[in-house]
């Protein structure tokens, strides 16, 4: 069977997997949509975000937040689940069995990255849908905000997925997987604009998150979601496209090498 | 690779971690269709010697092939013609065993049938199962049929029936016998020496990183190992011992002596487990006066024990 057929059943397979763990299940898929739902009800009484001074315009506590949820879905669909997952299939026996066996490295990654996109593009449509006919959030019609969701949310995806292998090597056992990654995706998604409304952090804070690919993707998904006015919000007063599209790229270069450097079926022998 | 090659060839094998030796120079050879056990107390470097085939780990010295290859290099094409079944392991388990086994069948090029493999292991009214609803033995019988399912020319069993019953280990053995009948070459370790003279053609000790007797099943320890016991009760009721070459005239004696039958009386031949816990305790005996590598003692030189080299 060819490298690519086998790939194409380790999506399968992997997907299979995804959908039957609980802890993913709920940590990593329905989370953005647990998370939206909860700011849409705990922040709703506050008022619109972004009102004239008179207290008109601006738009609802749950529309803002939706672009930042998305790209938080990214990460945690790519990052913190192919993390915690490999560092659990290293220590669980399931890499060692496979590196035992025909499976091509490339045939499992393409497994890995299939499950990602598969489910990352699920948990999207089952966010938007759940923010347009539950929550009443008004979705873009324009064709070019869908042309620049697709290439953030593919772009960013795959970087995700990629980072999340490289970082699966970090965790020195699958139980200490969750403890360790689990806070650094926090720490980002506080300070990269997922949580906290971006404009409100301070420069320094602003500075730091803009080293890491999460702040890009929420970024990239604001330019999408948010009305154009909010772009005077960002630290540039604009949406900086091309700035994200530069800063992924990158870190999809950095998860491409790192990714193919740490992978071991089993841990290196002295 | 010609018809005469043997299927592994291992020549002086030397694996160390630091300053410590976990393989010591050792060496055999398994033949086409042959079974061969490993055999050796837990942390001989038994595991590690399988894994060096496997091509898991890199030796630190020696010559290794395996299917005419060095394990260090063997690509997918290698690995297809492998079966390995590794100690334990806890996979998370959320597909089912059949679910499983298809996908595996998948990534060899003449995968057995799934629903024959199942039946085989005796895993068939589990074949729906999810693997994390698996008891112990019924994950290992998994394990085995995952190892099978390539149809392997060569077959890795590390320690295959742990965790089984009495019951399940004889499936087992039956399982392997058809594989041995379909000329499938087998390395077997296990600490069941039954089953080691059940399934082995041939046998090898390993204890301390060191290959100290190899040879067929009833050939392992020597001749001397394998000196018949006499047993019985004396007139005190005391329990006696003798080992003789000549069971029959010492009990032929012991009528005679004792005017009648002797109470208790057995003639014992020594198993291989006999066999190797004697091994395994001169060996010690031997270690702690410092003989180790000095062909002096009650072990035999590993030179003069290669007889299929």
């Amino acid at each position: 069977m060819s490298l690519i057929t086998l790939g194409a059943s380790r999506i399968g397979y992997e997907t299979k997997i995804y959908f039957r763990s609980p802890d993913t299940l709920f940590f990593t898929f329905l989370f953005p949509v647990v998370m939206l739902s909860i700011f849409t009800a705990a922040f709703s009484a506050g008022g619109n975000v972004g009102t004239q001074p008179d207290g008109t315009g601006g738009i609802s506590v749950g529309a803002y937040y939706l672009p930042g949820m998305v790209a938080a879905g990214m990460l945690l669909s790519g990052l913190q689940n192919l993390a915690v997952d490999i560092a659990g299939e290293k220590s669980d026996g399931t890499l060692k069995r496979l590196g035992g066996t025909p499976l091509s490295p490339f045939s499992y990654f393409m497994g890995k990255i299939g499950q990602v996109f598969v489910t990352g593009v699920i948990q999207v449509a089952f966010l938007l849908a759940v923010a347009n006919f539950v929550l009443g959030i008004s979705l873009p019609t324009e064709a070019s905000a869908w042309m620049t969701f697709a290439w953030v949310f593919v772009f960013g995806t795959i970087t995700a997925a990629l980072l999340g292998i490289a970082m699966s090597a970090l965790p020195r056992s699958g139980k200490s997987a969750t403890a360790v990654v689990i806070p650094i995706m926090l720490l980002l998604q506080f300070i990269s604009g997922v949580y906290l409304q971006f404009y409100m952090l301070p420069a320094w804070m602003q500075n730091f998150a803009s080293l890491f690919p999460l702040k890009w993707m929420a970024q990239g998904m604001r330019s999408v979601f948010l009305p154009e006015s909010f772009a005077a919000l960002e630290p540039s007063g604009s949406w900086d496209l091309g700035l994200v599209a530069l800063n992924l790229g990158l870190w999809l270069g950095i998860g491409l090498i790192l990714s193919r450097v740490t992978f071991r079926w089993i841990r290196k022998d002295t | 690779m010609n018809e005469q090659a043997p299927v592994v060839r291992v020549r002086d094998l030397h694996k160390s971690y630091g300053s410590f030796s976990a393989v010591n120079g050792i060496s055999f050879d398994i033949q086409l269709g042959e079974t061969f056990a490993l055999l050796g107390p837990n942390g001989a470097g038994k595991s590690t010697a399988i894994e060096i085939l496997e091509g898991y780990r890199h030796r630190t010295s020696g010559d290794v092939s395996v299917l005419g290859t060095d394990p260090q290099k063997g690509g997918l094409d290698w690995k297809a013609r492998l079966g390995i079944v590794l100690q334990s392991s806890t996979e998370a388990g959320m597909v089912t065993v059949t679910e499983q086994l298809t996908h595996f069948a998948g990534f060899y090029p003449h995968p057995r049938p799934v629903g024959e493999v199942i039946d085989a292991v005796g895993l068939g009214e589990k074949a729906k199962a999810r693997v994390s609803k698996l008891s112990g033995g019924q994950r290992r019988r998994l394990d085995v049929a995952l190892g099978i399912i390539g149809r392997p020319e060569l077959l890795f069993l590390d320690e295959p029936t742990t965790g089984f019953d009495p019951e399940a280990r004889h499936q087992f053995w039956d399982l392997i016998q058809g594989l041995k009948g379909e000329n499938t070459t087998i390395l077997l370790t296990t600490h069941y020496l039954d089953e080691a003279a059940r399934l082995g053609d041939r046998a090898g000790v390993i204890i301390g990183g060191r290959m100290i007797d190899i040879g067929t099943i009833d050939e392992i320890g020597g001749v001397d190992a394998r000196v018949p016991f006499v047993r019985w009760r004396d007139v005190q009721g005391r329990l006696q011992q003798k080992r003789t070459h000549e069971p029959a005239t010492l009990v032929a004696a012991l009528v005679s002596e004792l005017g009648g039958e002797p109470v208790d009386l057995e003639v014992v031949r020594p198993s291989l487990e006999d066999v190797y816990l004697d091994l395994v305790r001169s060996q010690g005996a031997a270690e702690s006066d410092g003989r180790v590598g000095s062909n002096a003692g009650p072990v035999r030189a590993p030179e003069t024990t290669e007889r299929n080299a």
